[in-house]
């Protein structure tokens, strides 16, 4: 087992699944729809700490993968921010207009499409 | 290289910020102190990326999670009237059945990050050994790099999916679509 004080890769990896988890709670439970975005935000995050974890993993790593240049989870964090600031965009112009309609960000009453 | 100073520390504290700043933003009732318990916990995440020697990622994170995206959130938030939703009830129905699900999922992530396999940990410790100085143009080369650039495809489909959003935020906010 790692020492508590003997930071690892699995200490990061703990982190970002609790972060996840408090996302996904915060998903399921809340009724504001700009709060359920904030999750979302939190779920990527999770999900970023846990790539670039991997990331200094595998730059501690010998062999064909590994190595100082072996930056790919850092990459993928990039293009996941890309993604989230792209989500965040669409996702609020959805709850404007759908405040305009309905005078209501509450996730329960969004149903239009509910048959 | 040096050994790096209270390493120990410092990841305890931005972890303990990081759960915090997350409990707040599932607990707050006012979205605008979910948005800044929320910015809290980006920028400690922001800390952990530089203890992570990716100090590309935290400036990113820095200038376009914190900045950028929660600004968004705010001005959102503003837009919409938040003083009728504060006096509703703030969790749904299937409050119950969603603290279930995630416990289920947090024991998935337990029994596989607990797996040893052959005697051995999932994931050895990987000691690093180099610097960040060269970080920002490493990540670069993977990027653009017209030999070693794996990732130049993700890219141009990256900023299309920008483009994609644009014009998709500027389609659901126009006053008649």
């Amino acid at each position: 087992m790692h020492g508590l004080l003997d930071i690892s890769t699995l200490h990061y990896l703990v982190l970002g699944a609790a972060l996840f988890l408090l996302g996904v709670i915060g998903v399921l439970t809340r009724r504001n729809v700009v709060i359920v975005l904030m999750s979302i935000e939190l779920i990527l995050n999770a999900v970023n700490l846990n790539l670039v974890a991997f990331s200094r993993y595998w730059q501690g790593m010998s062999g064909p993968h590994g190595g100082p240049m072996a930056l790919h989870g850092q990459v993928f964090a990039i293009l996941v921010i890309t993604d989230a600031a792209a989500e965040a965009a669409v996702g609020l112009g959805i709850l404007i207009a759908f405040f305009r309609n309905k005078e209501t960000v509450n996730v329960d009453e969004v149903n239009l499409l509910k048959w | 290289m040096n050994p790096p100073v209270a390493t120990a520390f410092f990841f305890y504290l931005l972890a303990a910020t990081m759960i915090i700043g997350g409990v707040l933003v599932i607990t707050r009732k006012n979205a605008v102190h979910s948005a800044l318990a929320l910015i809290t916990a980006l920028l400690a995440q922001a800390g952990l990326y530089l203890m992570l020697y990716a100090p590309f990622v935290a400036g990113v994170q820095i200038i376009l999670y914190a900045g950028g995206i929660m600004v968004l959130f705010l001005f959102v938030i503003m837009l919409i009237s938040i003083e009728r939703n504060m006096k509703e009830r703030q969790f749904n129905k299937q409050w119950l059945i969603g603290i279930v699900a995630a416990a289920a999922l947090g024991g998935l992530f337990i029994a596989v990050y607990t797996t040893t396999t052959r005697g051995q940990q999932l994931f050895p410790e990987g000691r690093l050994a180099y610097g960040e100085a060269q970080n920002t143009q490493a990540v670069a080369t993977l990027l653009f790099d017209r030999h070693t650039g794996t990732y130049m495809f993700s890219f141009e489909i990256a900023s299309l999916l920008l483009l994609v959003a644009i014009i998709g935020a500027v389609v659901m906010a126009k006053k008649r679509i």
